[in-house]
Formats: structure tokens, C-alpha cells, sequence
């Protein structure tokens, strides 16, 4: 019998067995003791051995199941869009807490527009000042929020 | 007529004119958002979860029980006219529901959906009137194991009966319930998985993981694909195209309680939900139609049967969410968190310790549904014209709804960068096909999982057996077991057999 093991599966079944091995080392870090008197340890134990053999079961037998309406999300790889994406909210995350709500919204509606390939950088740049102005209106002057709109040095 | 003073009780607050305005609010912003195509109920309630922490709790939750009916029926406009279904749970209504709209009748499958839910959610509310006292009083007897088999068994279910892969599901349930241990152990005080950073001591924000999960893995998924807008509608909306055919009207009633009973039945089941009762609704149609090759070609029992079937079931999904403290889905357990965020503990006291949340609750539902039927009638033409702003231009602001709302919840940007990282991971593992839902399902029963297992099992002084001899609970494990049996049986004789048997 031969065992046909697609790409996919055996990255998916390698995902799982990485993230069980994880949790069980990190659990060795606690306390186990018994299952009468379970340490802080003993339940994370149990739920990464569990998923450890999830993963190498994953890996072993073949995907009999048809995806249906998960193919969405497959399709060709958006390596740019999601760049700039990923790319977007890091500057928020940067900038929210160098230089405030202000910059941190232009940076993050600019650069994640951008990663659409059928956006101009003009419909980009006049997308993130229109998001800019909402976002002081409503969740600086209307709802209050603690984020100053620029911090200086 | 205890019930009769409880349906008034939950009226009279459901009917205040706060309380009714968040319930509009809730509705009118789910619907405006569910019809944006890429955004499901849940990307919708937990952008807006951190906005209800100001409010009082019955009115945080019936805003976010109108979103999530908003969202669900805008997600069934845009199935209808697009063919894009935002969740599973509508991929059943674009099969009938498209080709109805591309013959020029989109007016009458929009209106048949619509109403079809409205009676299925009227259904599922008498329903959870008539039982979740009933079911609290079972539930006030409840111990840890039972409570342990009864989750297991729900997160068994909600793994393995979606689509896609069952071991896949339950990964992702595991790892819900690794994430789950994440921060302080409430039994022993030592912070677990925490790296020495400050910000994990409380655990992982849930909103910022179901941010990450539905909202950031959505728009990576989406971006440069969903570019198609307006172009596939061209034909006009008009009052006159709601009206249906003499058959039609009949042919849809039928299908339309039938779709209740079963949409009824499996929302009460833990983990099931609306996917698998509007699956179940379609096939039941198709097999009692006279004429089953009209599905698929607009056959409007198609689009009744499956919009009452998961409207219904996401009615009676309350009832053990609010009655055990047990979610069913994904969504219930956002509402769940909702619940402990305002300091209730759900379980089988919130009845009476509650009693104005509850039966409000369950009065803003039905005040709810109405609310998107009257609002809808006059609005379909305002949904179907939103849908003509493009994608390209709708990601950006979501991306920032979904930064400005984590940063709220806590005023800290750490949460956001546990967003980036938990939606490049869902996305990483949609792409693996893996399912994000029963993750974040995971996630929120974990540390009760935990808390009730080792309880159980101290109690019995580390007996497994508890969970076996008393009844519930034994009953609970059954079924669990049977449940892996029959995903271990399907799959081992999926495997192609070997030519030779030596």
C-alpha cells in the first residue's frame, strides 16, 4: 500500500505536531504532580500530548475530506497585499505609541490601501486622510478615547 | 403565570427607549456591515464588542444580539445578489437564492429570506421561553464532571461536524484550549505561558484574538480578490419585484416550518448551530419537492427552508448559552465573554440573579427581529446600492476599526500586535484548511474545561470513572466517544484499500 501524502497535509500535520511538542516542554516547566491533586502543569501536559498525536494522525492518513466552501481562501499567493498589510498594522503599533492616533491611522489606511494593486497611491493617500478625520471625530472628540493625537518627542 | 410576568418583565426592558435604541443601533450597524461582502458576524460583533463596555449590560447585549442578526441577514443579501457568502451558514442560500436574483427576482428571494427568518427566529424564541427554565432547574444539580462532559461533548461536536476535517477541528480546539492557559492559573497562582511579559498575566484578550482570527485572516484572505462590485447587479430593485408567484407563496410556508422545526432542534444541540441545520433544510426540500431538478435553478423552497433553518437555530443556540454558560459556536461565546466583561457570570443563576438581562435579552431578540424586518422592507435598494463600494476601498477602514477597537478594550497597543500575529496565523491555517471557529470555542471554554476537570477529579480523588457513573455526565461521555468513533470509522475506511491483503 502506498501512503500518498500531499504538500499540504504534511505541513499541516507538521504545524501541529511543532506547536504540541511546544506546549509539552513548556509545560515541564510547572508543576505536574498527580491527577488527584493536578499541578498548574498537568492540564497544558495533557493537551499537548494530545495534540501531538492529532498531528502525527493528521500526517498518517490520508485527507479523505472534500474542502467545500473553504476555497476562498486558497488561490494564488498575495505575497504584496499581504506585505502591505502586515506592513500597515506594525506601523500602527509603531507609530500609536511614537508619535500618536494621528500619524498611526495615515500610516496604516495608506500602506495597507497600497496592497491592492487596483489602488492608486492618489485613492490611497485621499482614503487615509478621509479614515483619519473620522477616527479623530468620532473616537478622539466623540467617544473620549485615552490616545492623544500626537505625542512630540 | 410566572412565564406570562417574565415575557412582560422582558418586554418592558426590552421595549425602553434606551434599551430599544441599542437594539436598533445593533441591528441597523450588523446589517450596514454584514453586507459588506468579506465580513462575517463575527469579524462584525467583535469589532464592535470594545463600543458596548460603556453600556449597562442588557443594553451591551441587545446591541450585540441585534449586530449579530444584522450581520446574518445582510450576510444572506449579499449571498443573494453576489454569491458570495460571508459564512457557511449561507452557502445553502446562494445556491437557489443566486439564480433567483440573476432571473430578474431578487426582490422575491430577499423577501422570502427575510421572512422565512423572521418566523424561524419566532419559533426559536418561544421555544427558548418555554425551556430554559426548565433547563435551569436541571442545570442547578449540575456538578464539575457534568459540566466537563457536557463541554467536551460540545467541542467534540462543534470540531468535527463542520466542514473540512474533523482531526483538523479538533487541533484547532486543542490549540483554543492551549491559548486558554495562557496568563495566571487561578488555582495555584503561577503564571503559565506568560514569557515574563506584564500584558499576559490576565491571559489573551479574547477580543483581540477573535479580531485576529475573523477580521485580520479575512482581509488577508480577501484582498485583490474580492474586487468585483456592482457589476454583477444591474437590474433594479423595486417594490414590485418583492411580490411572489400564487405557488410560490405556499410552496414556501411549507418549507418555511419545516426549516424552524429542524433550525429549532440542531441550535439546542452544543456545537452544532445554524451551518449544519440549513444543510439539513436544503437536503429535506430537495428530497420532498416534486420536482428536485429545480434546485439550484431558483427554486424558492431553497431559499425559505434554509434562512428559517439557521435563523431558528441561532435562537435556541442561546438557550444553553445562557442557561449552562456553555456556547455552542463561535458567536455564543463571544457573547458569553460579553457576559463576564460586565462582571455576570453566566450559568444557570443568571435567571434569577438576572432576571432583567435575561428575559430583556430574550424580548430584545424578537423586538430585534422586527426591527430588521420593518427596517429592511424600505432598505433593500440602500443594501443592494452599498454593495457597489468596492473592496479595495473597504479594507483599509476595516483594518483600522479592527486596530482602534483592540487598542480601546485595554488602552494598550500590545493587543494589536497580538492581532497581527493570531490573523496571520488563522490565515496561515485557513489556507492549510483548518477551521478558525472552533479555536476561538476553545479559547473561551478553556479555563472552565480546566477548572471543572480538576475539580471532578479531586473531588474523586483522580477517579476517572466520575465521569462515567453518574448519569448526565456518563450519557455526555457516550455520545463523545460515539462521536470519535464514527469520525475514526470514516476516516480509516476512506483509506483506498490495498490491492493484495497478504
Amino acid at each position: 500500500m502506498r501512503l500518498k501524502i500531499n504538500r499540504q497535509e504534511l505541513v499541516s500535520g507538521g504545524l501541529m505536531l511543532l506547536i504540541g511538542i511546544g506546549t509539552v516542554i513548556g509545560s515541564l516547566n510547572y508543576d505536574i504532580r498527580t491527577l488527584a491533586r493536578m499541578g498548574p502543569g498537568y492540564f497544558p501536559l495533557g493537551l499537548g500530548a494530545l495534540l501531538i498525536v492529532i498531528g502525527a494522525l493528521i500526517l498518517v492518513t490520508p485527507s479523505t475530506e472534500i474542502d467545500e466552501d473553504l476555497g476562498r481562501n486558497k488561490g494564488k499567493p498575495q505575497y504584496r497585499a499581504w506585505a502591505f498589510v502586515v506592513l500597515g498594522m506594525i506601523l500602527f503599533a509603531v507609530l500609536g505609541h511614537y508619535a500618536g492616533l494621528v500619524p498611526a491611522t495615515f500610516a496604516l489606511v495608506l500602506v495597507s490601501a497600497l496592497g491592492d494593486r487596483s489602488n492608486s497611491l492618489k485613492a490611497a493617500l485621499a482614503l487615509a486622510l478621509g479614515i483619519t478625520v473620522m477616527a479623530v471625530a468620532i473616537f478622539h472628540y466623540g467617544l473620549q478615547m485615552q490616545f492623544p493625537l500626537f505625542v512630540w518627542g | 403565570m410566572e412565564l406570562l410576568d417574565n415575557v412582560i418583565l422582558g418586554f418592558s426592558t426590552a421595549l425602553s427607549l434606551q434599551n430599544l435604541t441599542y437594539s436598533f443601533l445593533g441591528v441597523f450597524i450588523g446589517n450596514l456591515i454584514g453586507v459588506l461582502p468579506g465580513i462575517g458576524a463575527l469579524a462584525a460583533i467583535s469589532m464592535l464588542l470594545p463600543i458596548t463596555y460603556g453600556l449597562d449590560p442588557a443594553g451591551a447585549l441587545m446591541m450585540l444580539a441585534g449586530l449579530y442578526y444584522g450581520t446574518t441577514y445582510g450576510g444572506a443579501i449579499t449571498s443573494i445578489l453576489l454569491n458570495l457568502p460571508g459564512t457557511a451558514s449561507h452557502a445553502v442560500v446562494c445556491l437557489d437564492g443566486n439564480p433567483m436574483a440573476r432571473q430578474g427576482r431578487a426582490g422575491a428571494a430577499l423577501f422570502i429570506a427575510m421572512i422565512g427568518s423572521f418566523i424561524g427566529a419566532t419559533v426559536g424564541i418561544i421555544l427558548i421561553m418555554l425551556f430554559s427554565p426548565l433547563l435551569v432547574e436541571v442545570a442547578f444539580q449540575f456538578g464539575p464532571a457534568e459540566y466537563f462532559a457536557l463541554m467536551l461533548l460540545g467541542l467534540l461536536a462543534a470540531s468535527t461536524l463542520t466542514t473540512g476535517s474533523a482531526l483538523k477541528g479538533v487541533a484547532m480546539v486543542l490549540i483554543g484550549l492551549i491559548l486558554g492557559v495562557i496568563g495566571t492559573d487561578v488555582n495555584t497562582g503561577v503564571a503559565r505561558f506568560t514569557f515574563n511579559v506584564p500584558e499576559l498575566q490576565d491571559g489573551l484578550s479574547l477580543i483581540a484574538l477573535a479580531m485576529g482570527l475573523f477580521g485580520v485572516a479575512d482581509v488577508l484572505g480577501s484582498v485583490n480578490r474580492l474586487g468585483i462590485g456592482a457589476a454583477v447587479i444591474e437590474s433594479k430593485i423595486s417594490m414590485r419585484t418583492l411580490r411572489l408567484g400564487k405557488g410560490e407563496f405556499k410552496q414556501s410556508s411549507g418549507a418555511i416550518a419545516r426549516g424552524s422545526g429542524i433550525g429549532s432542534f440542531f441550535g439546542l444541540l452544543p456545537g452544532t448551530g445554524g451551518t449544519l441545520a440549513s444543510f439539513i433544510s436544503y437536503a429535506l426540500e430537495k428530497k420532498m419537492a416534486k420536482d428536485p431538478r429545480r434546485f439550484g435553478r431558483g427554486a424558492i423552497e431553497g431559499v425559505a427552508g434554509p434562512e428559517s433553518a439557521n435563523s431558528s437555530a441561532v435562537q435556541t443556540a442561546f438557550i444553553p448559552t445562557l442557561t449552562l454558560g456553555i456556547p455552542g459556536d463561535a458567536v455564543m461565546a463571544l457573547m458569553l465573554g460579553a457576559l463576564m466583561i460586565h462582571n455576570i457570570q453566566p450559568g444557570p443563576q443568571l435567571m434569577s440573579e438576572h432576571p432583567t438581562v435575561f428575559w430583556g435579552l430574550i424580548g430584545s431578540f424578537w423586538v430585534g427581529n422586527a426591527l430588521l424586518l420593518i427596517l429592511n422592507i424600505p432598505l433593500i435598494g440602500v443594501w443592494v446600492r452599498l454593495l457597489s463600494v468596492p473592496y479595495r476601498l473597504i479594507y483599509p477602514a476595516v483594518l483600522f476599526f479592527i486596530c482602534i477597537g483592540v487598542y480601546s478594550a485595554n488602552n494598550n497597543l500590545f493587543d494589536v500586535w497580538i492581532v497581527l500575529l493570531v490573523g496571520a496565523f488563522g490565515y496561515m491555517v485557513s489556507r492549510l484548511d483548518f477551521e478558525p471557529a472552533p479555536l476561538l470555542l476553545g479559547f473561551v471554554l478553556g479555563p472552565m474545561v480546566e477548572e471543572n476537570f480538576r475539580r471532578a477529579l479531586l473531588l474523586s480523588r483522580g477517579d476517572m470513572m466520575v465521569f462515567f457513573s453518574r448519569p448526565i455526565s456518563g450519557t455526555c461521555m457516550v455520545i463523545a466517544i460515539l462521536m470519535i468513533a464514527v469520525v475514526a470509522y470514516k476516516r480509516v475506511r476512506g483509506t483506498p484499500p490495498p490491492v493484495t491483503a497478504d
